[in-house]
């Protein structure tokens, strides 16, 4: 093993190889819930080329190869189930280009969200991209790759839906470009008018192939930015307050909310959306028109906005929220795991009521968190729950609970997001056999020795 | 020290009055104490102010009468859908009627709300006391902050060097008065006993109240209700104004011209609103002579929103502000925090700076606005 971490030492230079066990044990968990698995080797590369190296090393030695970005996912989707390599992309954090009328940006795949946040408002500050509401740590490439969602969701769709180019090395050390910068220098679209072959590495996890560079669609950022609240008892009617405001094209970012504490939110549901201007006119012809959307709601008394606080409008008004990491400590011991199938707006009453029905049932502190995805296309639905990393038996009750959403989400229509392993088994047991055949061609034909990530998205 | 947190009984005493030294020339009715509303007082006034006078409904004389008589007798009126819940009746009223308590009262008996259900409950919920509250070093003289949290920032400096740190803050000493605007006060009455018993365990005499609603809570609503109250309530506007005289010698007249925006709770206590005018003399600010100020006065606008939607609240807002410019207001002075959170951007964005009351009388002294530092 040791001539393993020669070569790889080799490739990226002695100090970006490590076997050390405290190195590996950091690598060898994520901070939700999954067991941990040690890598064997951790490497941090700085280039395509050593990439394309380090997999050619691992598809000779038939060794597992992980990448891996800030590791956040919470579903143990970069812990290596089976050792190898986990190949950290930190230091491919630079960003390229930016085509300004073009509205895209280029960057190496380890590329954090909050460098290309803090990049753009210093630089472009007319140019924004889809944040999510990760730590800042968070990297495009990895957030791409589970499908992740941002503050630009409700407008343009899930973050993948906004890439538009890929640089992929292939489980064969080829290195290959998707969309138009395959044929151009211009990395404008992912796919059309081309063949898209982006779908062989969206939403893998990383079991086809490693970006190592990519290209984001960016959009405008407007001067002003508001929120506003709008809230009902009835968990019934939120599918058509979100269609009222989605109706309206008028909002950027729609979430719902709901928590049993503080008690100013107890028994209601939280929509929130934000909106945008250049000009206050601009903002406030957005905010009528969807006030007006609202007003039959109001008229029946079904529904209202509330007035935001002003120590709460900055809070929700911050990029990314910070919120999860608070609802994180509810419980002390910073324990915080959430199970988010994405599954359509309507079926909003029975999500709730199965986060209720959990919580009572395990006993543990919830919130229900969900972001609209598309125009009402979809919504991803967070069914989160806190917990103190000290307490075992409270540890277990939070794994039972996301066991059980696991399954209702899956009977109720929902697809997982993100999911574990465990999910994954689950999803294959209800896909079309057809599908499943063709993922698993297309994965065996990436990758005939299964070094990619193995556990995740294996056909058996 | 273990603040009460259950409701206790009381006994129905009505011995004191509301609105006993308003502003306006009233006709003082037998039945102030109890917030009773009386036909006979109604059906032979004169001018029907109450609803003549209301800025948010159209009424002639007859229309007015014959809407409050229909009210009264429990058929069905708009003004039971319609009232936007700013309690300017009870101030237009000259006979000392109480038409807003009756209004509230035939709205709670036919279960209309106000506001959306969601919103009725949001408030109920925020004032439901947990025992998260706080209290200062307290003297037999206290400042309540009720359950505003401005007030921790806004009350600081000479005017208060006498009493702070002695303050309350928190649900358990919260007037709860404020649900009135959602047509319920069966959870006044089960709140305020809880109140006052609280402060009985403080041992406090004097409660200045930073707020109106306290202030018409603790002088009117709980003596009605028969709440025995256990301190001399003090109206802030009116300790401004001791403390201001007894620091006359340092008042610099600021020499700006000013608009008052009176929040609605302010018509609990209109007997202190003289004040507003008392201060302003006393430190040199110019109160514009605007449309929309004492009897006639705006509300911000935030309960318009919950309860009707946006156009009502996007046109009185409008209207307020046209008001103040109109005047060349410089300033515009809040007295209630809720209505400056409300409306402080707004005004920003006209060109007028939004201060609090207590920031105004600092400013006066030489002291830095809280809004400035």
């Amino acid at each position: 093993m040791s001539s393993i971490k020669n070569v790889l030492s080799d490739i990226v230079g002695q100090d970006y190889v490590s076997n050390n066990p405290e190195e590996v044990y950091l690598y060898s968990r994520d901070p939700g819930l999954m067991p941990a698995h040690k890598p064997d080797y951790v490497v941090m590369p700085q280039s395509a080329q050593e990439i394309q190296e380090i997999v050619r090393v691992a598809d000779r030695e038939k060794i597992s190869i992980v990448p891996m970005g800030a590791g956040l996912a919470l579903t143990g989707l970069v812990i290596p189930q089976k050792g190898g390599i986990v190949v950290d992309m930190k230091r491919m954090n630079k960003i390229l280009d930016v085509n300004e009328r073009a509205r895209y940006v280029l960057v190496e795949g380890g590329t954090s969200q909050g460098l290309l946040k803090a990049y753009l408002e210093k630089n472009y500050p007319r140019l924004r991209h889809s944040l999510p509401d990760a730590p800042p740590t968070a990297t495009i490439a990895a957030n791409v790759m589970i499908h992740g969602q941002g503050r630009l969701a409700q407008q343009y769709g899930f973050n993948s839906d906004m890439i538009s180019g890929l640089e992929v090395v292939l489980p064969s050390g080829e290195i290959c470009k998707i969309g138009s910068c395959s044929i151009s220098p211009d990395w404008f679209s992912k796919g059309p008018p081309l063949p898209d072959l982006s779908g062989l590495f969206l939403g893998w996890f990383g079991a086809t192939g490693i970006i190592t560079r990519l290209a984001l669609k960016l959009y405008p950022r407007k001067k002003l930015r508001d929120v506003e609240i709008f809230i009902t008892d009835r968990e019934n009617l939120v599918p058509d307050i979100v269609y009222e405001i989605t109706h309206t094209e008028m909002a950027e970012d729609i979430l719902v909310f709901t928590q049993p504490l503080p008690m100013m939110f107890k028994d209601n549901h939280h929509v929130s959306f934000y909106i945008t201007g250049d000009t206050d006119e601009e903002l406030e012809f957005k905010r009528k028109m969807i006030w007006d959307a609202l007003h039959g709601f109001i008229k029946s008394k079904d529904g209202g906005f509330m007035s935001i606080p002003p120590a709460m409008r900055p809070t929700l008004l911050e990029m990314p929220q910070k919120s999860a990491s608070r609802l994180a400590d509810v419980k002390r011991g910073g324990g915080f795991e959430y199970s988010g199938p994405i599954i359509v707006v309507e079926r909003y009453p029975e999500c709730w009521r199965k986060l209720v029905e959990l919580a009572v049932k395990y006993d543990l502190a919830y919130s229900g968190m969900v972001r609209i995805i598309g125009r009402g296309h979809c919504m991803m639905f967070g069914f989160a729950f806190t917990f103190n990393r000290a307490d075992p038996d409270m540890m277990e009750r939070v794994r039972n609970a996301l066991k059980e959403v696991s399954e209702f989400a899956l009977e109720t229509g929902g697809v997982f997001w993100k999911p574990t392993v465990e999910e994954q088994k689950m999803a294959f047991k209800k896909m079309d056999t057809n599908t499943m055949q063709l993922m698993k061609t297309i994965k065996n034909t990436l990758d005939p020795n299964g070094i990619m990530n193995p556990g995740n998205w294996e056909v058996n | 020290m273990g603040l009460t947190t259950q409701p206790s009984e009381f006994a129905a005493d009505r011995s004191r009055s509301l609105f006993s030294d308003s502003l306006l020339d009233q006709e003082k009715g037998e039945n102030m104490s109890a917030l009773r509303f009386n036909e006979d007082l109604c059906k032979t006034c004169p001018t029907c102010d109450c609803l003549v006078k209301c800025q948010y409904m159209d009424f002639s004389v007859d229309e007015a009468r014959e809407a409050m008589i229909r009210i009264y007798e429990g058929e069905d009126s708009f003004v039971l859908q319609d009232c936007v819940t700013c309690y300017g009746c009870e101030e237009y009223c000259r006979r000392g009627n109480h038409p807003f308590y009756l209004i509230t009262e035939k709205r709670q008996e036919k279960g209309i709300l106000t506001s959306p259900r969601a919103i009725t409950r949001q408030w109920i919920n925020i004032g439901e006391p947990l025992g998260k509250y706080r209290l200062g070093e307290i003297g037999k003289k206290v400042l309540s902050f009720g359950f505003m949290p401005e007030f921790l920032h806004l009350v600081k400096g000479k005017l208060f060097e006498d009493l702070m740190p002695s303050y309350i803050f928190g649900q358990e000493f919260f007037c709860n008065v404020v649900y009135i605007h959602f047509a319920n006060t069966s959870i006044i009455k089960k709140r305020l006993p809880l109140v006052m018993d609280n402060f009985k365990e403080l041992g406090v005499k004097e409660v200045v109240c930073m707020h109106d609603e306290c202030y018409g809570s603790f002088t009117s609503l709980a003596p009605a209700y028969g709440i025995e109250v256990p301190f001399t309530p003090i109206h802030y506007f009116e300790f401004l104004y001791n403390r201001l005289k007894e620091l006359e010698g340092e008042i610099r007249p600021l020499n700006i011209k000013v608009a008052y925006q009176r929040p609605c709770s302010s018509r609990l206590s209109s007997d202190k609103h003289h004040f507003v005018k008392d201060i302003m003399q006393l430190i040199g600010a110019d109160l514009v002579e605007r449309e929309y100020q004492d009897a006639n006065a705006l509300c911000c606008g935030d309960i318009l929103g919950m309860i009707f939607g946006y156009d009502i609240r996007y046109d009185v807002q409008k209207r307020n502000l046209d008001d103040m410019i109109a005047h060349g207001a410089q300033y515009c002075v809040f007295n209630c925090p809720a209505c400056q959170n409300t409306l402080a951007d707004k005004v920003i964005k006209r060109g007028i700076k939004p201060i609090h009351m207590i920031d105004l009388c600092r400013m006066a002294i030489g002291e830095k606005p809280e809004t400035e530092s």
